[in-house]
């Protein structure tokens, strides 16, 4: 290893008795309870039914390795089919609701999510291999909140939309990642359903389950037969989907690579689009930054859900006057971090993803090791099956740095300093992306320019990563257009007519 | 005495406040109906969109920074001013011109009454659950390119570019093809209306070959294109991938482009993001 690269041994005697480790007992939340199956199928016109082509795919636990079930995989047949039960629910049933009756139905899967949120968070964790206290503590909560707020927007368009009229657009294609599987599905179904429409999902081909299983409540709220579509499938699937001539609407989560392709893909035709890509966001500790509350926001700025978070605050600029200690702090903090087993409730730090993003984050490190960057990781132990990786920085970073341009999607933060305010505004706004941004002072007035002047979608000011059905989410520039979330989350289902 | 020798004006494009001829020192022939040469106008290449560009770019945090009572003072301005010049542009206009502006005027004076109100309608106070105060607001999107229809030479280029640089967006029109003059004489009007040089810049030109670059400059955020055909569009579109560009194909307004539907709100949100700001309230 270059010998830039700092990487402590496993500490055999305690730096002070404050470095002690604590030993934590296995604390594993119980699967039994979960209804998993050994095989699931897709989810067209309110019935599960195999691929046409009889395809499955394994989905793997990224923690374990083994393939949790054999998934459908859904082919253009079955895009065919699906799209036109969309199209059919829309047609005769959907679009004939009154906004009062969507909501109600919307109402009730929100709380039937409620109820089976156990379940689904150990699904989710399972599939994914994020945190169980994540999928508990945060996704799970937020998808019941999203379906339950919009719920309440299907009757009241007329008030979102005030001296204009509208009408919903028809049969929606949404594309989903897997970083947040139920919740990017909430953030898709919720509001495309309020304002009337019908849908067809993909998820994503590392993390089908939650998906289905929230077809499966489609099914027990007695939604009409093809209002929600579920086809499980890879990025072909995905490109027949949105290229379907008889979807109205697409929407789209995901990288900023393939966000392009749709774009491109869909030039030419009426159909209309909103995109949530990638991010590289700027968390920027001023001079007067409240350094406990600070270091714990820059933790879960860029460790929450192994980094795979597309908002993540993956550039940490600071104060060069509070540098030095600010990396000190964020070392000793890093060191507590617990890597491991994701349905464990002491974890912080889950599976990543899949095995490609696994090298993908690996090939980025490198590249900050090679480009002269210092790696700070602590030594931890990983398990020996599954996909791992120990949270990480890199100090002395210059914004030429490709982990300072590209996104790594993984628990690795690049620390650049600053020593104006205007380098660190030029600095955070020296990127194609345009998704968010973090800002820690204690002076109020000093947030609100600060604010103004950053080129990003959604600004956190003294925390981050906070997420909430009200409050729109979506990017500037390259990442991406469209908002999801609150009363903005509505137009781009529908269209405004005068 | 005769009366003396008519002075000719040379048409030029209105770049930067300034009035440069077209780098590629290429011109294309004005006719009128009967096919007599009535001007010689500039042939904008490439080049020239760059430069517009590149001062739109300028221009644009100053632009977005002044307070929306002081944009709003200056589109009236701008409608003053193209008041004054009604005669001069009714004659170019043709048949119908007086009409159209007077409702070009009116147009500017419509957004010069929008600049500070758009920002309350489209922006929302958010109810999240916990100690933040959060809030959504418009912003401009940035550096905006607007190909003008054929029709309605200066209602129609109003009609685009009003609400963009209303809502603190710099922008490059193209105009007209066919009917290039109406739009280059409103450049005289620009220059004298207090619009910070780069605001709105105006080209005339070819929209075949214009648009490929306009749809693919990494610098422009918004790209308008009134009255596409499908090709037109679908390469709009197609380039403007390139960089995630907010692409608007826009058909002519059904009731034609002096409906109160060719005007509003939903026109000013086009250029505009929606920036979602989380304050804590507890530290």
């Amino acid at each position: 290893m270059a010998t830039r690269t700092k990487r402590e041994k496993p500490a055999a005697a305690p730096e002070s008795p404050r470095a002690q480790r604590f030993v934590y007992a296995p604390a594993p939340e119980s699967a039994d309870h979960v209804r998993r199956l050994e095989r699931y199928d897709l989810f067209v016109d309110g019935k599960f039914r195999p691929a046409s082509s009889g395809k499955r795919f394994a989905t793997v636990n990224p923690a374990t390795e083994e393939t949790l079930a054999e998934v459908a995989e859904a082919g253009a047949k079955d895009v065919e089919l699906a799209v036109q039960s969309a199209r059919k629910a829309y047609e005769k049933t959907w679009s004939k609701l009154s906004g009062a009756e969507r909501g109600r139905y919307l109402f009730r899967i929100a709380r039937l999510i409620q109820e089976q949120s156990r379940e689904l968070a150990i699904l989710e964790t399972q599939d994914g291999g994020k945190p169980i206290v994540e999928s508990r503590d945060v996704d799970l909560p937020l998808v019941a909140a999203h379906f339950f707020y919009y719920a309440g927007w299907a009757d009241k368009l007329e008030h979102a939309f005030p001296g204009r009229r509208v009408r919903s657009l028809g049969v929606a294609a949404q594309v989903i990642p897997w970083n947040f599987p139920l919740l990017m599905a909430a953030w898709k179904i919720a509001p495309a359903l309020a304002a009337g429409n019908t849908v067809v999902l993909k998820p994503a081909e590392t993390t089908p389950l939650t998906a289905l299983h929230l077809a499966r409540i489609c099914q027990e709220a007695e939604l009409p037969p093809g209002v929600v579509n579920v086809l499980p499938g890879a990025g072909e699937t995905g490109a027949a989907l949105v290229a379907h001539k008889d979807v109205n609407k697409v929407a789209f989560t995901g990288s900023t690579e393939v966000g392009k392709q749709i774009q491109r893909a869909i030039a030419g035709s009426s159909k209309r689009l909103t995109l949530e890509l990638g991010g590289k966001a700027a968390n920027i500790l001023l001079e007067d930054a409240p350094l406990d509350q600070a270091i714990e926001g820059i933790v879960n700025g860029i460790y929450f859900n192994q980094g795979h978070v597309c908002c993540a605050g993956s550039r940490l600029l600071v104060h060069e006057s509070i540098l030095e200690e600010v990396q000190r702090r964020l070392e000793r903090r890093v060191k507590t971090l617990r890597v491991g087993d994701p349905l464990d409730k002491n974890t912080d730090i889950g599976a990543i993803n899949s095995k490609p993003q696994l090298e993908k984050i690996r090939a980025l490190v490198q590249s900050g090791v090679d480009e002269g960057a210092v790696l700070h990781q602590p030594a931890c132990e990983l398990p020996r099956a599954g996909y791992w990786h120990p949270p990480a920085f890199f100090s002395g970073v210059t914004t030429s740095h490709r982990i300072a341009q590209e996104e790594i999607f993984g628990p690795v933060l690049a620390i650049l300093s600053f020593r104006t305010e205007a380098e660190a505004i030029a600095k955070a706004n020296n990127t194609t992306y345009g998704l968010s941004a973090g800002i820690w002072t204690r002076k109020g007035s000093k947030v609100f320019e600060m604010a103004s002047k950053l080129r990003a979608g959604v600004v956190w000011a003294n925390t981050y990563n906070r997420f909430d059905p009200a409050s729109p989410f979506g990017g500037m520039k390259e990442s991406g257009f469209g908002r999801e979330g609150g009363l903005h989350g509505l137009a781009p289902y529908v269209e405004v007519l005068s | 005495m005769s009366a003396p020798l008519r002075v000719w004006k040379t048409w030029k494009l209105f770049v930067n406040g300034q009035f440069p001829r077209s780098e590629s020192g290429r011109y294309d022939v004005v006719k009128d109906a009967s096919g007599a040469t009535v001007a010689n106008v500039c042939r904008a290449s490439r080049k020239d969109l760059r430069d517009a560009v590149e001062a739109a770019r300028a221009a644009f945090p100053g632009w977005a920074a002044r307070s929306a009572m002081n944009r709003g003072q200056i589109l009236y301005r701008i409608a003053e001013m193209l008041d004054g010049r009604r005669a001069e542009l009714a004659a170019l206009l043709g048949k119908g011109g007086e009409r159209e502006v007077d409702a070009a005027v009116e147009r500017w004076i419509h957004y010069a009454g929008w600049t500070d109100k758009y920002q309350a309608l489209l922006g929302t106070v958010n109810p999240v659950a916990g100690p933040w105060f959060n809030f959504s607001m418009a912003e401009p999107s940035g550096v905006a390119v607007a190909f003008a229809p054929e029709d309605s030479p200066l209602l129609a280029l109003t009609s685009l570019v009003a609400p963009l640089i209303a809502g603190a967006n710099t922008c490059i029109a193209i105009l007209s093809e066919s009917a290039p003059l109406p739009g280059l004489l409103f450049g005289e009007v620009l220059a004298t209306s207090d619009v910070p040089a780069g605001v709105l810049n105006l080209l005339s030109g070819r929209r075949a070959e214009i648009l490929p670059h306009a749809a693919g400059h990494r610098d422009v955020n918004t790209l308008l294109v009134a009255s596409p055909t499908a090709a037109e569009a679908k390469l709009a579109q197609e380039e403007g991938a390139g960089n995630v560009k907010r692409v608007h194909c826009i058909a002519a307004p059904s009731g034609g482009w002096s409906a109160p539907e060719a005007q509003g709100l939903a026109w000013i949100e086009r250029g505009q993001e929606i920036k979602t700001v989380w304050h804590t309230m507890q530290l």
